[in-house]
């Protein structure tokens, strides 16, 4: 039987204000256990709690980025569950009436799938603490510096049909939130957490298979893989007679399957009821306008641009686009550099590569933009070839400086006198009568290929510093003349 | 000494008849005598009392020094007191010693009063006789079989027996305004969101108001004027400007237009306590006020309403003490869910579970709309039954209980009627509307309470009423027999 995959998300997304969603403590990640946790969070006797406005305004502008409807009254609810990280003994959320309202984002996966992904709702609510099992022996410590972190729950509707599709909607809500500013996006801190509801049904079947829900991933690549690996899951189940069970699994990335954490039977009734701390949060239209004419370009915009204003692939664009940081930094690069291409190129290409292997965000390049727009001007110049502003890159990435100190330094500065690379030229053709034999004998449009050699010869006795093209028309200008 | 006022105690520390840590000193001493008989405190500061008294007096000295400057006062045992444990009468915070003060207690601090010490008081506020604190049951100073009135008892009977001038107390369901009037002494529950909710410990969020409690409505609106106004600590709290409260004491009652509502007066009102009331009407007509009856149909609604959302709010609020933090926790727990148990199993007293258990109940998954919310529902009916009345009329008048205090023990195993104790009283915390307690005579030997119910924040008109009345006539002067001064 063809089966068919049915994913929702839910995205938890936390907010980069400065203080607690509730309280003034600071949400800065890294510090000691228990360093960021004030009375408020402690849930100390008598303490209440106090709305951050900031987190509001984060929340409206997610809602306004996503086409969503924004709701002018929302309200707090307190989820009612104990659990030693959960201080107050329930969670402050909303329910009934959430900040934002249905909205939708449109998704391309890089197999050229595109969908309309509809959002159910997002809703604010604060972040519990972290329960440490480790170095406790046989006891359970408890870090409460992130308890009261303002989140965003952004909830889908299951319109996603394959794990890619499923990566490419978080990778998309990421790209929104960081272009808004609204969160760090950094996914190994846990700014960004999915629990996936996963099902699968006959192609062709309008009902929805009975669903289980993938909890806490906090990387792209794993949200397609856990998925992919609880749809097998699944579809053997079903397929051996057996029935999937409603149930919380959690991923095990190392051995790369899903476990049963508790089944719905096991579920808490939460007992949600509006907080009585806190008002109902009543806002105006002026507030939403003011908010939308605020609002930066956002991906799926900024991705048209640089397809329209650079020339740019759907897929460069894409990729580009997909990250603020990434496309401000290339769109900096093009300004230095003038060549929207090149720019691209080296973006996601070296830069990206390097980014990748040191584990770096592009934030955190040691290389600036405006560092590789000089570098790629000095390749448009002629002053360096590809290869040789490689290797100016990998310099620049270890030890700094501007493209033309390293060149200067290195000595580095491509040969493209024609006089020069001729008496060079001439040198290397007269040295491999073999290969020569071999270019005359072939037909004369097979002979491109067979430069190869002599160019490698050139760039050898240059140490990589002829300019390929100066080089390419030279070889060829002599060795037609001794075809002749 | 100890049958001065708040005021007249202010005047006596501003004209030099005595100093604040005489005065201080006296009242420490009279609580370590006297309180054996009535258990109305729990914790005495002595040492931070003296200090605060020593403070004030150099602060009179040079010339400064706030509106309550050297007088003594005593805090109800949920409030929260920097250093100073905080139990809520409960064994679960026994052990609890809170590390930041409420925004009253610091407000009344920076008043320059002097706290004398945390008073004993039904547990988490649960209850109306003060029966259920972890540290025994409050007596009544007019007669110590019988109980205090609650949950704010320990505030009532101490400034009954004039262990303290004044004190705090809190109001959910008539934690004030109950005890107030078994005791003889006048008790104001604000308007909700006057006073902050910053540091009190919470019973049920949406109906908890703290309020002054003292021998007289100018003592009162003296305390009102340091602990009412906007903290942003408190998002349910007015973002009204404070007002004066002493200003307008002194108002002429012409004109003023009294309601009684037909629903109070019943055949199941005591006739002793009817009687008083009723004389205390006429007192006013004889001050120029003007009486009409009205009409509150929905008040037989009040008690099942009140007994769905406050419980509810509870079994929330209550959630934090879990043995995790603070508070109390169970020896040698073998995993999670036993420490939970039974830290919360041996930590909270039974009405306290009993509560915790009809509150979870309501919120309960399928029970929510039956209970929960047609609560709310019967909630916004009985809040504009008073809209209603208060457009016609300028106060609501009526008794604050419907008998004086009863026996220890007479009621306590028997909820339903322990809580129509509140029948008159807990419908303003429903409405969010403020309400006063004044004496208005006796019945039985055993004082008589008049509760005055006023539109949102008419705090200023319900004390002038008060005062108007006490300076009218001595039912809030009477000392308790037996209680020498």
């Amino acid at each position: 039987m063809e089966w068919e995959t049915v994913v929702g998300l839910e995205i938890h997304v936390q907010l980069a204000t400065k203080t607690k969603i509730f309280s003034g403590a600071s949400t800065a990640f890294g510090a000691e256990p228990n360093t960021q946790a004030c009375a408020v969070d402690l849930a100390l006797p008598g303490t209440l709690p106090v709305f951050n406005e900031n987190a509001l305004r984060m929340a409206v502008m997610f809602g306004l980025a996503v086409h969503a409807e924004i709701s002018k009254r929302s309200v707090f609810e307190r989820k009612n569950y104990f659990y030693p990280d959960l201080p107050k003994g329930y969670q402050t959320t909303q329910l009934a009436e959430p900040i934002v309202g249905p909205g939708y984002v449109d998704i391309e996966t890089d197999d050229g799938v595109s969908r309309r992904v509809r959002i159910h709702h997002a809703h604010l609510e604060e972040d519990a603490g972290k329960s440490l099992h480790e170095d406790f022996h046989g006891m359970t410590g408890i870090d409460l510096n992130r308890a009261g972190t303002p989140l965003v729950e952004i909830v889908s509707e299951p319109d996603m049909r394959s794990s890619k599709e499923a990566a490419a909607y978080a990778r998309k809500i990421h790209a929104i939130v960081t272009t808004l500013g609204i969160c760090d996006g950094n996914m190994a801190e846990g700014s960004m957490r999915c629990d996936c509801n996963v099902s699968v049904r006959p192609k062709g079947e309008e009902a929805l298979g009975t669903r289980t829900e993938l909890k806490n991933i906090n990387s792209f690549r794993f949200i397609e893989r856990a998925i992919d690996t609880e749809v097998a899951r699944q579809i053997d189940l079903i397929e051996e007679g057996g029935r999937v069970v409603q149930e919380t699994r959690l991923y095990d990335p190392d051995r790369n399957e899903t476990r049963s954490m508790r089944s719905k039977e096991e579920a808490n009734d939460y007992r949600y009821f509006p907080c009585p701390d806190l008002l109902p949060v009543v806002i105006d239209e002026d507030y939403i306008e003011t908010l939308r004419q605020t609002l930066p370009e956002l991906p799926d915009a900024r991705r048209e641009r640089f397809i329209r204003q650079y020339a740019l692939s759907e897929y460069d664009a894409g990729v580009l686009s997909a990250y603020r940081a990434q496309a401000d930094y290339y769109e900096q690069v093009v300004e230095q550099c003038g060549d929207a291409k090149l720019a691209a190129n080296w973006v996601m290409g070296e830069l990206a590569k390097f980014l990748n292997q040191h584990d770096l965000s592009i934030e955190h390049s040691p290389i600036s933009a405006q560092q590789l727009g000089e570098l790629l001007q000095r390749i448009q110049d002629n002053t360096l070839s590809g290869n040789i502003a490689k290797k100016v890159f990998e310099l620049m990435w270890s030890r700094g400086g501007s493209a033309d100190e390293i060149i200067e330094a290195e000595g580095l500065k491509q040969v493209t006198d024609t006089a020069a690379i001729e008496k060079i030229v001439a040198e290397v053709i007269a040295r491999a009568e073999k290969q020569v034999a071999q270019y005359k004998a072939a037909e004369p449009d097979k002979r491109n290929k067979l430069l190869g050699f002599f160019m490698g010869q050139v760039m050898k006795a240059t140490g990589g510093k002829a300019n390929p093209g100066v080089v390419t028309t030279i070889l060829k200008q002599q060795l037609d003349a001794l075809c002749d | 000494m100890f049958d001065l006022t708040l005021a007249e105690l202010a005047r006596g520390l501003q004209g030099g008849e005595f100093s604040s840590t005489e005065l201080t000193r006296a009242y420490l001493q009279r609580i370590k005598t006297l309180d054996a008989r009535y258990n109305s405190f729990i914790t005495v500061t002595e040492e931070q009392a003296l200090a605060q008294a020593e403070a004030a007096d150099a602060a009179r000295a040079a010339g400064a020094g706030g509106a309550l400057c050297g007088l003594p006062i005593a805090h109800k045992d949920l409030f929260c007191t920097q250093g100073v444990r905080t139990s809520s009468a409960s064994k679960m915070l026994d052990n609890f010693v809170s590390p930041y003060d409420a925004t009253i207690v610091s407000r009344l601090k920076t008043a320059g009063s002097v706290m004398l010490g945390k008073l004993n008081m039904d547990e988490f506020a649960m209850g109306s006789s003060s029966e259920s604190s972890y540290y025994g049951a409050v007596r009544n100073p007019w007669d110590s079989e019988r109980v205090p009135g609650g949950s704010s008892g320990g505030s009532a009977a101490a400034v009954a027996a004039r262990l303290t001038p004044a004190a705090t107390g809190s109001d959910t369901g008539g934690s004030i305004r109950q005890p107030a009037a078994l005791c003889g002494i006048t008790g104001l529950k604000p308007t909700y969101g006057r006073v902050s909710r910053y540091g009190m410990i919470a019973f049920a969020s949406s109906l908890d108001q703290a309020g002054p409690m003292a021998r007289s409505a100018e003592d009162c609106a003296l305390l009102l004027n340091a602990m009412a106004g906007f903290d942003p600590l408190d998002s349910t709290c007015a973002e009204r400007d404070s007002e004066n409260y002493t200003a307008a004491l002194d108002q002429p009652l012409t004109g003023l237009k009294i309601g009684l509502p037909k629903e109070y007066f019943s055949a199941a009102l005591d006739a002793g306590v009817a009687e008083q009331v009723h004389n205390a009407v006429a007192e006013f007509e004889k001050l120029g006020a003007s009486v009409k009856e009205v009409s509150l149909p929905n008040t037989a609604l009040c008690i099942p309403a009140y007994y769905i959302l406050a419980p509810a709010e509870a079994s929330s609020n209550l959630s934090r003490f879990d043995g995790v933090r603070y508070g109390y926790r169970c020896a040698a727990p073998v995993d999670l869910e036993d420490l939970y148990k039974r830290s919360r199993g041996e930590g909270f007293g039974s009405e306290v579970k009993r509560r915790i258990m009809v509150g979870t109940y309501a919120l309960s998954a399928g029970y929510y709309d039956a209970y929960y919310r047609k609560a709310q529902q019967i909630r916004r009916m009985i809040q504009q039954d008073f809209i209603n009345v208060l457009t016609e009329v300028d106060v609501i008048m009526g008794p604050t209980t419907p008998q004086p205090a009863f026996r220890l023990g007479e009621k306590s195993g028997d909820p339903v009627a322990m809580y129509m104790e509140d029948i008159f009283t807990l419908s303003l915390n429903l409405a969010g509307l403020p309400g006063i307690s004044i004496p208005c005579g006796q019945t039985r030997g055993l004082p008589v309470g008049l509760q005055i119910i006023g539109h949102y924040f008419a705090e200023s008109r319900l004390l002038n009423i008060a005062h108007r009345f006490q300076q009218a006539t001595d039912w809030h002067s009477q000392i308790p027999t037996g209680v020498e001064v």
